[in-house]
């Protein structure tokens, strides 16, 4: 059964359609408790690093879904559900992540003019293969829209990358987990193929080192 | 490279998709939910969806369509008209929007902006600005569908929003709206020098060559169109391979 955390922080229906639309019957998560029937696991994306780490904690949710980790579930993080993989952010103040990839997440740098947030349709340009990516073009457009940006302490982490001024980290990964600053649920063909890999992944994945 | 937008503008009026001039003597243009469903299929960037509905502002119309909408299109979605509070637009997010467009509450409560960035992050908060030209060429900020004239200067305002946490602007000309002549070109140059969020242009699409003009000429981050797609044999693809032509950006699906 495929998971989707909604702690009613953000617009969690979209993830949903999508998934449901690849021809598989998704849940809603809303206690640690549901974590354990899981196949696969994902951490959808719209709000703010702070209130929703704060909220994570609040219901007992951080221990849950370091344990769903540890245990090998196929787990999809986005946009904020992808920052939220790394130590520590600050927007909203600093405060810990759910540490399952060594990364930060400062703000974007707004460098020669550059208009923050980072909104709109963006190049995904991969570093190295993943099986989520698989029958996905190099350099396809994905829709993107953040304020935020993860850089890993290790590159063998960076999957993609896309450019915004500076090249951004837009895709990381280690073992069964997977982050995507962009929204798969919004990138229609490209974001539906990448959902629907996820959802036939099993979670194996051998980075560069 | 982040690549240019092409955004549909949907009014709803009651039931129904209309498309008003210069904010007014609207016209029935159809099916909210068929409608998002072909611009799905038509790799469509990004869609708006407006309650103009003067007499009736609550948010239920909106809330029960969203739901549908979400099921056939999946791109992004911005819902806006009568959301006056954080709970209007926690209401509408639940439902399935991604991005809450506010106006008219905003001039009394800028903080209505912060508060909703603060739950739910700085791109999900788009201002809608209506602006009137007058003879001499100054810029009034109209609220309430157009009807109540603003005392703020579009500078302040613009710069009070992103102060406020706004993470993108949707700039109306009324004069505009409608007439199928172009983009409010002077206008549009004149927000993105002042504004340092991305925005998005309305208001004047009638062809391809306004939707070019306006993309070289500014610096806009996106163009919405109403009349352009509803009233012509015109649609997203073929205006974007018209564009590509000239170079200008846009998505590879």
């Amino acid at each position: 059964m495929i998971g989707i955390l909604n702690i009613g922080l953000g617009n969690v229906q979209s993830v949903y359609n999508a998934i449901y639309e690849n021809g598989y019957d998704p849940v809603f998560i809303n206690t640690p408790e549901q974590l354990a029937d899981l196949s696969h696991f994902i951490l959808p994306g719209v709000g703010n690093f702070n209130a929703v780490m704060k909220r994570l904690e609040q219901l007992g949710f951080v221990s849950a879904i370091n344990d769903l980790i540890a245990r090998g579930t196929p787990t999809l993080g986005i946009c904020l559900g992808m920052q939220l993989l790394a130590t520590t952010g600050v927007e909203g103040g600093e405060i810990k992540g759910l540490n399952a990839i060594s990364a930060k997440v400062p703000a974007i740098t707004p460098l020669q003019g550059l208009r923050v947030p980072h909104v709109g349709w963006n190049e995904v340009n991969f570093c190295q293969k993943h099986p989520v990516f698989e029958e996905i073009k190099d350099g396809r457009d994905f829709y993107f829209v953040h304020s935020y940006h993860v850089t890993c302490q290790h590159s063998k982490n960076v999957i993609a990358t896309t450019d915004y001024g500076e090249s951004l980290t837009c895709v990381i990964a280690t073992k069964n987990v997977i982050g995507v600053q962009f929204h798969p649920e919004k990138s229609q063909k490209n974001g539906m193929q990448l959902l629907e890999n996820f959802c036939e992944w099993d979670g194996c994945f051998e980075q560069n080192t | 490279m982040l690549k240019k937008r092409i955004i549909p503008m949907m009014q709803l009026l009651n039931e129904q998709l209309v498309k008003t001039c210069q904010f007014d003597s609207w016209r029935n243009v159809g099916d909210p939910v068929k409608s998002a469903s072909v611009y799905n299929s038509q790799y469509t960037d990004e869609l708006v969806l407006l309650n103009i509905n003067r007499e009736n502002r609550s948010l239920e119309q909106l809330a029960q369509l969203i739901p549908d909408i979400a099921q056939v299109s999946f791109m992004p979605l911005s819902v806006g008209g009568g959301i006056n509070s954080l709970e209007d637009a926690s209401y509408l997010i639940n439902q399935g929007a991604d991005k809450i467009i506010v106006n008219s509450s905003v001039y009394q409560d800028p903080t209505l902006i912060t508060q909703i960035a603060t739950k739910f992050g700085q791109q999900a908060v788009v201002v809608s600005i209506d602006i009137k030209t007058t003879e001499l060429g100054k810029y009034q900020l109209y609220s309430h569908c157009g009807k109540q004239l603003e005392e703020i200067s579009l500078a302040e305002h613009i710069n009070q929003c992103q102060q406020a946490g706004a993470g993108e602007f949707m700039i109306q000309s009324i004069e505009h709206d409608g007439m199928m002549s172009g983009f409010n070109i002077p206008l549009l140059k004149q927000v993105m020098s002042l504004a340092t969020i991305p925005v998005i242009g309305c208001s004047g699409s009638g062809d391809y060559q306004h939707l070019r003009e306006a993309f070289v000429e500014t610096d806009v981050s996106a163009l919405g169109c109403g009349s352009l797609f509803n009233f012509s044999d015109s649609n997203p693809i073929r205006a974007k391979n018209y564009l590509t032509n000239y170079n200008i950006p846009f998505k590879k699906v």
